[in-house]
């Protein structure tokens, strides 16, 4: 193995050697060094296979645009799949292998799909595996078990992910000559600049670069710009930061990669930070991307990039090869040609173009360097690595066909097709894109949002044009922010005068591009020119059926590389221009991002806010299981020692019958509203007439959807001539709310109406049971509790045990019962005191399950679960609520015909016919179990319970005309298949007089 | 049409792949059809073909304005599944679902359609409880459904976080083993290429941009390519319902939203069902190709941007890292939006109008990839016979007046 | 996410704010003198322009007014938002 490391040179730590291993063997490197170049100076060749025809693959690039060099990096719940080898920076024992090739990536089974690529043609997966019909599930197994790349860590995540909101006046996306010239002259006046670059370090181009920036070096310059930007404190600098997503107003999301660079366990912190900013003005400078070209077996390890090329010797002093081509069609990739002369490789150019190249050329030539003007690489030997090219002499004329004259034996090949402006943020921008027909590439149209593209992004290559690009894209984004420019001087950097650039698409080759060897165009999709040529014969011409058809460009890279290459070759085989073919939208990422980083801190217990009664801990304390109900968690029931569910809940529901119980119901939604017109408001939003009602008294009310359906229900009480204090359902406390402002606001603004929401203030205790008149009387209350003085259904202000509260005499069980509103505060103390005081008349605490079962017995419906958006107040008997004074919201919709049904769903009681079985909630409800599928359905059961007091179950249901169907015998239609069969009934199944409530 | 197969692959390998004939004609469009269908997505493609093959009718022209499947067709996430609650809903998604599962002979493309299972996580009594009550009202309908208990869905979904100290764990969940995924390019370009075969015209870059009546009937429209007279008109546009709609003087029961996706990079498999959670708002399934297919919420405000907030990501990944916590590393790799029309009861339209000849499917929210064949199927049959088929009776436009919703919001709170 | 403007509070983000749909539906004042089909119009139809729009937002996780704003619904662009 050679070691293709350079001696001096390049932007590492030498003083500090490092080892890491990739596919199970050990190397060294330096700090400073990618995984990419470290498997280069090592000589690792081979570091990947292609998705579909596992051709061996190697490193083609230096950055974001690598389509082949895609590896797993760490171990177990640690590692990340899917990183490409370019972007991972090297630290002291870091685990990389290939993330295809079984079962290795030097010899991979899968490479026999390449001895029959003609079948497996763009789209053969459409043609095929369909007969017979039940076998494509066999097909697809093996299709899924090759395809992939990495493998998903073994655990969850150990590291953790933060967001961080931004502000700033000006953002600049990437920090090479444009952006770093932008943020400078931004920061000097004064403005807040955000400047982040995806690299380890600023510098962008400058870094891998010989020129004189000013008369200093490329990368010195960099250094002094960067230290006076971090000097400055109205500047944030975010390296290993990558601009991913352009959205909406100024919106813009970037991806700051914290920790992956050091060893696991060399730093604490987050692992990612999610940038949200909004900026005031955005400068795009994110470079361009060199385009490959298209040549038969241009895939094979040791063709590369030419400017990847020269980043790997001039930053991390590695030559990738002794003995290399550099094949361009414009002037760029003679520096390659330079920077491997002067790393002691051999090196010939050869050059598309008749005329070959002006400064460079004529610099190369000074150099030695042999140049093949007007000729063409028209086939690459080798198959785990180059050995050599096959040269043809070529006059310009795309459609005839080249004859191979002439053989360069060479392990490196340098290709350069120009240069295509990363224009992706612009296009999230919403911005469109133009084609420039002297530079051969897309450029950024004009700026939908408040954005300017700078530098090479924008179609200035060279780096003086950068420099003054950055620095004419700041000052006017600061006069858009209505600030004034400093005068910044430009430094110079020589230009360099170039020859044009030869449009060269698709190399010719020495057949036609049917049946030569193939020809990539997406690497990693193993895309080539007959695939799309395919792709057009099959009718298959627009470029975005194209891609679609083809995979051109849905590789991991994005079509980074082959993107605009593969649209001229579409624009060739359907005689348009490039334009004419249109481009395609850029979408979000840039580069792929974590889930983790999207998701942040909201996750595992921080998904959703969890609340809890300030009774909470007395419910802990009692061991009570709890019920997830929305946001909550509220006591399902309080076992005792021994008990399951059933036991424990058969024993609260008979102590609430026969003595007395006390529940938390503090989740009820509370709203206070009162003004000079809320009994107007509110006429308008319940259904029953409340202008009568006196104060001190409470009632049961209703609200409806403008549909007519049941959207609320709860007790409201009249506090004062212009107070209500109105309940809610749990579910539905925020909506409610919400909803009844929107009414207010929207549509009657001429009501005084105030409302408030008191659910977290205060705290609901709710004591039933023929006893609790006794238990409350007991802990000193201050008004009288009888029958005449505090009547069923009225409020009154009290103390009790010492508190002040609010004391209902309201009963969700049909038992004589009181509600006691306590400020939350004091909620845990009165919790306590009222259970003490209880202790010698039985007090039992109930949860939510007995709760469900003691208003079951009683045939109170819960909203949401024995309604489900499609019940009107009709379905559930509720006519005695339906003012028929009064216009009310959703009132009209009950006039509709289908409101009028006599068929329509409606409440009842069901009883099981055997008197044992509880019937699942859920189930539906037939006339005839043994009626052929579709079997028609007569309702459902809303909610089942075993009633310990009636020691029978018993269930509601929604049942078509189910009122007129009282003693009628139909049929629960079990999940196992079986049916069970109940008897229609009142849902009313306990004291149907009402009486108990009213003691 | 040369029919696909193995063989016709090998034989076409050995011309080096240049004798393939395209998969539908590009016609310019006549003066004149029996039927036009405006929009060339998976739904329009299907109302052709099975206008065609189903009723006669061949005169038949597609006018797609872009290219065809270019809309939600190849935007969702490719769930397909029959398990609604409601009987209206649940009958109509069935019969899509079993002309899917002949699809790929019947079209002679593969569509790839994997019946992999979709489980419907439920995280709460009330979950279970409406759990319980669809796959009870599947069960009567005739359509695979059960309830599957953590356990089960454990060993099924291994990755999937089934602990009970998830911030909201696991209870159970409703699984349909016929339901699955297709490949959703595919399925457009299967149903073009087969309606092309029987005569249909196919016209891509052909906008409509009138709707020509006379007296209270549809007697053609203007498009970007001329006039074309036509005494059926069925409009199947997905987003832009309303604004075909305007043309005709109507207005509609519906706004346009913008709904997201996205995708993972590829992977090797660690997901072999789908699996989607109303509780949590998230759904999930892995493609052939090892990508995981996520589709996030729908964004509040009305958009025709193709478009949404990034927010509505950023909960979606939220949502999906706390049901597969070692998801947290992958990345994803594109995201997108589609325009979505959503009706207030969450129900697709597929009815006659006021006017004479005009017809519109339309209002399918999140919920129209996986109807495709059968929605194209009930609405050949609309418009054919000029009354809706039973199936598709109960989804006209006359139940928003009269007040019969098919309320599915309370099955399916979230997306579909 | 979009960047609103609420007449009361300033800029804030999307995230504040809650979506009320079209705006300037008038509810009828009688409803009961209305036909079906006049009700449904109201209750359900909606013009769901390709364009401007008029619309409600309630800066929900600030002030809680409701106001109302005409934005464009293929660009998103806020031409302007004010008090109802």
């Amino acid at each position: 193995m050679s070691s293709n490391r350079l001696s001096s040179g390049g932007r590492l730590q030498r003083s500090q050697p490092i080892r890491f291993s990739f596919n199970g063997k050990t190397y060294g490197a330096f700090a400073g060094d990618t995984l990419a170049s470290g498997l280069l100076a090592n000589g690792v060749a081979v570091v990947g296979r292609s998705f579909k025809l596992r051709r061996p693959r190697g490193i083609v690039g230096a950055g974001a645009e690598e389509p082949n060099a895609i590896v797993q990096v760490g171990r177990g719940a640690a590692a990340i799949p899917n990183l490409r080898a370019t972007q991972v920076e090297l630290y002291d024992g870091l685990v990389a292998r290939s993330s295809k090739g079984w079962p290795s990536v030097n010899f991979d089974i899968g490479a026999v799909n390449g001895a029959v690529s003609r079948v497996l043609a763009a789209g053969f997966y459409y043609k095929t595996f369909m007969w017979p019909q039940r076998l494509w599930h066999y097909y697809e197994r093996g299709i899924r078990a090759s395809a992939g790349f990495g493998t998903v860590p073994d655990g969850p995540d150990p590291n953790y992910y933060v967001h961080r909101n931004a502000h700033c006046d000006i953002l600049v996306a990437g920090g090479g000559p444009a952006g770093l010239m932008a943020a400078l002259v931004a920061a000097r006046s004064g403005a807040r600049v955000i400047l982040a670059d995806e690299q380890c370090e600023f510098g962008g181009s400058l870094l891998a670069s010989r020129e004189l920036v000013g008369d200093v070096a490329a990368p010195y310059w960099v250094g002094e710009v960067v230290a006076e930007l971090s000097r400055m404190e109205n500047v944030t600098l975010l390296k290993r930061s990558t601009v991913f997503g352009y959205y909406d107003h100024n919106f813009v999301a970037i991806a700051e990669r914290c920790t992956d660079h050091l060893a696991p366990g060399e730093s604490g912190g987050p692992r990612e930070r999610l940038w949200r900013v909004r900026a005031r003005q955005v400068i795009l400078a994110q470079g361009a991307i060199e385009r490959p070209l298209v040549f038969c077996n241009n895939d094979r390890p040791g063709v590369m990039t030419a400017s990847a090329v020269s980043t790997y010797i001039n930053r991390y002093a590695v030559c990738p090869g002794d003995s290399a081509v550099v094949f361009t069609n414009n002037d760029s990739a003679y520096q390659a040609a330079l920077d491997l002369n002067r790393a002691g490789a051999r090196v010939v150019v050869i050059d598309s173009r008749a005329e070959g190249a002006a400064a460079l050329g004529a610099a190369a030539r000074e150099a030695g360097i042999p140049i093949l003007q007007g000729h063409v690489v028209c086939n690459v030997s080798g198959r785990r690595n180059v050995t050599g090219v096959r040269v043809a002499l070529w006059n310009g004329d795309i459609s005839e066909r080249v004859h191979p004259g002439i053989n360069i034996d060479c392990d490196l090949v340098a290709m350069s097709g120009g240069w295509s402006p990363a224009v992706h943020l612009h296009s999230q921008s919403g911005g469109s894109n133009h084609w420039n027909a002297d530079k051969q590439c897309f450029v950024p149209g004009d700026a939908v949002q408040a954005a300017s593209v700078a530098g090479a992004a924008a179609g200035d290559f060279t780096s003086r044009a950068c420099l003054q690009g950055g620095h004419d894209a700041a000052a006017a984004a600061l006069a858009a922010c209505g600030m004034a420019a400093k005068a910044v001087a430009v430094p110079e950097v020589d230009d360099v005068d170039e020859h044009a650039l030869q449009p060269l698409w698709r190399v010719p080759a020495a057949k036609d591009p049917d049946r030569c060897p193939k020809q990539f165009v997406d690497f990693q999709n193993d895309t080539s020119v007959a695939d799309i040529r395919l792709a057009v014969r099959e009718g298959y011409r627009n470029v975005e059926h194209v891609k679609r058809y083809t995979a051109l460009g849905f590789g991991t890279d994005q079509g980074k590389l082959g993107n605009i290459n593969g649209m001229a070759v579409l624009a060739e085989c359907l005689g348009e221009d490039i334009p004419a073919v249109g481009t395609t939208t850029f979408r979000p990422a840039y580069t792929p991002v974590t889930f983790g980083l999207g998701a942040g801190e909201n996750t595992g217990e921080l998904l959703d806010p969890l609340r809890k009664t300030a009774i909470h801990a007395c419910h802990e304390l009692a061991g009570a299981p709890m019920e997830v109900v929305g946001q909550w968690h509220r006591p399902w029931f309080f076992p005792q020692p021994g008990e399951d569910l059933h036991a424990a809940v058969e024993r609260e529901c008979l102590a609430v019958r026969n003595r007395v119980g006390m529940m938390d119901a503090s989740t009820l939604g509370k709203i206070d509203a009162r003004g000079p017109d809320v009994v107007a408001f509110l006429e308008r939003i319940y259904t029953h007439d409340i202008g009568k009602m006196q104060v001190g008294r409470c009632a049961y009310g209703i609200m409806l959807g403008e549909d007519g359906m049941l959207m609320d229900d709860g007790v409201m009480a009249r506090i004062g001539e212009q107070q209500f204090y109105l309940t809610t359902t749990t579910g539905g406390a925020a909506h409610v709310l919400a909803w009844l402002e929107s009414w207010l606001q929207t549509e009657w603004p001429e009501l005084e109406v105030y409302l408030t929401s008191l659910t977290d203030q205060y705290s609901t205790i709710a004591v039933a049971g023929p006893k609790s008149r006794e238990v409350l009387q007991s802990l000193d209350c201050t008004v009288d509790l009888d029958r005449e003085s505090f009547a069923f259904m009225s409020v009154r202000e009290a103390e009790l045990a010492g508190m002040p509260v609010q004391l209902f005499r309201v009963s969700f069980s049909g038992e004589l019962a009181f509600e006691v509103n306590v400020d939350s505060r004091y909620a845990a103390d009165m919790w306590r005191a009222i259970a003490a005081a209880g202790e010698p008349f039985g007090m039992t605490p109930y949860g939510t399950e007995a709760m469900h079962v003691l208003r079951a017995e009683k045939g109170f419906v819960i909203v949401g679960q024995d309604t489900d958006g499609s019940v009107t107040p009709l379905d559930l008997r509720m006519n005695w609520l339906l003012s028929k004074q009064k216009d009310f919201l959703g009132k009209r919709s009950l006039a509709r015909p289908d409101c009028l049904r006599p068929d329509r769903k409606q409440l009842v009681g069901l009883l099981s016919v055997d008197g044992r079985t509880v019937i699942p909630e859920g189930t539906q409800l037939v006339d005839d179990p043994e009626a052929p599928v579709p079997v028609p359905m007569c309702g459902h059961v809303t909610s089942s319970y075993y009633s310990a007091c009636l020691q029978q179950p018993i269930a509601l249901a929604l049942v078509a005309a189910g009122r007129q169907r009282h003693d009628e015998r139909i049929y629960a239609a079990l999940a196992d298949g079986s049916a069970v069969a109940v008897t229609i009934t009142s849902p009313v199944f306990y004291d149907a007089e009402g009486e108990r409530q009213h003691v | 049409m040369k029919k696909y197969s193995a063989l016709s692959l090998v034989r076409n390998a050995l011309g080096h792949n240049r004798h393939w004939q395209p998969a539908w004609r590009k016609p310019a469009p006549k003066q004149e059809y029996d039927v036009v269908v405006v929009g060339g997505g998976g739904h329009g493609l299907a109302t052709a073909y099975y206008l065609a093959k189903e009723h006669g009718i061949r005169n038949v022209a597609v006018l797609e304005k872009g290219w065809v499947g270019g809309g939600n067709t190849g935007r969702n996430t490719t769930i397909v599944r029959s398990n609604y609650l409601w009987t209206e809903a649940s009958l109509l998604y069935e019969k899509s679902m079993q002309l899917w599962e002949g699809l790929s002979q019947e079209l002679n493309y593969n569509v790839m359609f994997s019946q992999r299972g979709v489980y419907n996580l439920g995280h709460n009594l009330q979950d279970m409880r409406d759990i319980e009550r669809r796959v009870s009202a599947n069960r009567l309908n005739g359509i695979d459904a059960e309830v599957v208990g953590p356990a089960e869905i454990s060993k099924a979904i291994p990755l999937l976080d089934t602990s009970a100290s998830a911030r909201y764990p696991v209870l159970g969940a409703s699984l349909q083993r016929r339901a699955g995924v297709a490949r959703h390019d595919a399925v457009a370009w299967g149903f073009a290429r087969a309606a092309d075969a029987l005569g249909v015209d196919i016209i891509e870059q052909c906008e409509v941009t009138g709707i020509r009546r006379n007296g209270g009937r549809v007697v053609g429209v203007e498009t970007t390519r001329g006039n074309v007279v036509a005494n059926k008109v069925a409009v199947v546009v997905a987003g832009h319902a309303s604004v075909l709609a305007e043309m005709a003087g109507m207005r509609l029961p519906i706004e346009s939203h913008p709904l997201q996706a996205f995708v993972s990079e590829p992977l090797k498999p660690a997901l072999d069902t789908v699996v989607m959670s109303g509780a949590v708002h998230g759904y999930i399934s892995q493609s052939d190709k090892g990508e995981l297919v996520i589709g996030a919420g729908i964004d509040a405000y009305n958009g025709y941007g193709q478009r949404g907030s990034f927010q509505t990501i950023e909960h979606t990944m939220e949502a999906i890292v706390a049901l597969f916590p070692s998801f947290s590393r992958v990345r994803m790799l594109r995201q997108w939006g589609g325009i979505v029309d959503v009706c207030p009861d969450a129900c697709p339209i597929i009815s006659k109008t006021p006017v004479d000849g005009l017809y519109f499917n339309c209002g399918w929210g999140t919920g129209g990839f996986k109807a495709t064949p059968g929605s194209g199927w009930a609405f050949a049959h609309t418009i054919a016979r000029d009354q809706p088929h039973e199936l598709n009776a109960p989804f006209s436009l006359q139940r928003f007046v009269s007040g019969a919703l098919i309320d599915e919001h309370g099955a399916a709170a979230v997306a579909h | 996410m979009l960047l609103i403007k609420c007449p009361w509070c300033g800029e804030r983000a999307e995230t504040e704010f809650s979506y009320g749909g079209e705006a300037g539906i008038k509810r009828p004042l009688e409803p009961d003198k209305l036909t079906d089909e006049e009700w449904a119009d109201y209750l359900f139809n909606r013009s769901n322009p390709k364009g401007a729009h008029h619309e409600l937002w309630n800066h929900a996780g600030g002030c809680r007014r409701w106001f109302e704003a005409e934005r464009d619904t293929v660009t998103y662009r806020i031409a302007v938002t004010r008090e109802l």
